[in-house]
């Protein structure tokens, strides 16, 4: 009896706790999304959709633009990751290790300071462009910061090793006899990297979509720092929303709208890929 | 194959380019708040690290945050992990998919509905709500990694203590937990950087409350002092150190 009960005394107290702060708070939210009244005389809940319908009316440029923004930014990221991770996984030797650790050097670095570390580069006057203006090889009117490329750049750069290391673990488990036997049988070079080395790497370009996609589509930050108000991404309506206009129903039901789109997102794409690949993300 | 080789430096290089402008503006004799141009070098801001007494409240909250999560989170993500890796019980699963959707939910999503409880509870925002829920997005990574680890353990081990005669608790305090340490350290290191890194749910969870992050978000619009990029640079140097001490003494422990 006793060695039945031990597994839930292990887990209860953790349990516990993402219970009350993960899934409770998710109720409230849900529930808060649906109630009507204000921070002064109190909510009460009427199963008001009419807040749902509003918020996406009001806010539906930025809350396409996240998820195109994200789009773009996770399609750029398998591209300019994979020869990274291709590279170290079958050329890396006996300094593997070393290139890894150089990848994630820059995250002991906090996100917010790296972000603007950018912001500083970018400047329109600043370290880049100043000199590059200064010896005319640029108009002086260029300008970087601000736009949708600085925005979806400064994306790119902070979840770029997220990306890497997934497609890595992937490829490093790959047999390179298997890889032999292709060439063994006369594949081409890039025969074999296509119908071989691609297929196998594919669970980690799934989990490295699962990593980049859904924090850069609800990032608020890259487009605070980098961007301009024309670069507003559904993130930073949602934290004004909740921090600056305590407008508490509105900014629930656009983060419920934001959370139900990612995970439709990620779910049709787990069906399109087969379920297997979710399980063994989730598994690791 | 060069081609590759010359690219994935040049990633790195891209990589490390922001850290760089962090760690030499650090080294910037700069009259103002202004730090964006070059005037020269010089280690004053080095000594006048703690001179900002807001900013220095506000890397001590990061820091004792860090530190609490990092121990709260390593006892319950251990236990987590380790039930799970060694029991198979009925509700398992349901747990294994709460842990997903807290590795895998947006930030902003879990920050959000955090501060929709603490309103709707009433509860003052602070260091105490920022570290709630640094906890709860720390557990299931600590339980990950050492769930990991209990997998692949002996168990033949755990047997030859208990046929020895070591209770339950006794087998635990002298084989399993040895075993595990290695997997609980690096839960627990990586518990410590998440927080101490974390800025959305922490935007979210503050209230009036500064933490390091928080400071530098709030100054963006004034300019950073030169102090934020010495602390920057105390930081990454104290993880980099940490990083590769540890990585060096598993390295000789794999050698013996």
């Amino acid at each position: 009896m006793r060695r039945r009960l031990t597994p839930y005394l292990l887990i209860l107290p953790g349990g516990l706790w993402l219970l009350l702060f993960f899934v409770v708070p998710m109720v409230t939210m849900l529930s808060l999304s649906l109630q009507e009244g204000d921070v002064v005389s109190g909510y009460v809940l009427t199963g008001h959709w009419q807040t749902y319908v509003d918020a996406i009316a009001a806010y539906r440029t930025q809350l396409a633009r996240s998820l195109i923004y994200g789009a773009i930014a996770t399609l750029v990221l398998i591209a300019a990751a994979f020869p990274v991770a291709y590279w170290i996984a079958f050329h890396g030797g006996r300094r593997k290790a070393t290139y890894l650790f150089l990848l994630l050097l820059p995250f002991f670095v906090s996100f917010v300071l790296r972000t603007i570390s950018w912001r500083y580069i970018l400047t329109d006057e600043g370290l880049l462009l100043g000199p590059l203006k200064d010896a005319g090889l640029l108009p002086p009117g260029f300008h970087v910061l601000g736009t949708p490329v600085a925005v979806i750049g400064g994306l790119i750069y902070n979840f770029l090793p997220f990306m890497v290391l997934p497609i890595y673990v992937a490829l490093e488990r790959i047999d390179p006899r298997v890889v032999e036997a292709a060439r063994d049988l006369y594949a081409a070079p890039l025969v074999t990297f296509a119908k071989v080395v691609f297929p196998l790497a594919l669970p980690g370009v799934f989990a490295g979509v699962l990593m980049t996609f859904v924090p850069a589509s609800s990032d608020y930050v890259n487009s605070a720092v980098l961007g301009s108000s024309s670069t507003t991404m559904i993130g930073q309506v949602i934290q004004s929303q909740y921090l600056v206009s305590s407008n508490y129903p509105t900014a629930s039901a656009l983060s419920f709208t934001l959370m139900a789109v990612l995970l439709i997102g990620v779910f049709a794409y787990a069906r399109a890929l087969g379920t297997d690949a979710v399980m063994r993300v989730s598994e690791r | 194959m060069r081609m590759l080789r010359v690219y994935t430096w040049a990633v790195i290089a891209w990589l490390t380019l922001p850290v760089l402008v962090m760690i030499v503006f650090g080294f910037n004799d700069t009259p103002g708040r202004y730090n964006q141009t070059w005037d020269g070098f010089t280690l004053k801001w080095y000594g006048r690290v703690f001179a900002l007494d807001d900013l220095t409240q506000a890397l001590v909250v990061s820091l004792v945050v860090a530190l609490v999560t990092m121990l709260l989170a390593g006892a319950l993500g251990t236990g987590i992990g380790y039930a799970l890796g060694r029991f198979r019980f009925r509700g398992s699963g349901a747990l294994n998919l709460v842990m997903f959707a807290t590795m895998s939910s947006p930030e902003l999503v879990m920050g959000a509905s955090l501060l929709t409880l603490f309103v709707s509870l009433d509860a003052g925002l602070g260091a105490v709500t920022i570290t709630i829920a640094h906890v709860m997005f720390s557990i299931s990574f600590v339980a990950v990694i050492v769930r990991a680890r209990v997998l692949t353990l002996d168990r033949s081990l755990e047997e030859a203590a208990a046929d020895l005669g070591a209770g339950p608790w006794t087998t635990f305090r002298t084989v399993t937990f040895p075993l595990i340490r290695p997997a609980v350290g690096s839960g627990m290191l990586l518990a410590f950087a998440l927080s101490i890194d974390d800025f959305v749910v922490t935007n979210f969870t503050a209230g009036t409350t500064t933490t390091f992050p928080l400071w530098i978000w709030g100054a963006t619009r004034l300019g950073l002092p030169p102090q934020v990029n010495v602390m920057g640079t105390l930081i990454f140097a104290a993880g980099v150190v940490i990083a590769i001490a540890t990585s060096m003494r598993s390295r000789l422990r794999h050698r013996v």
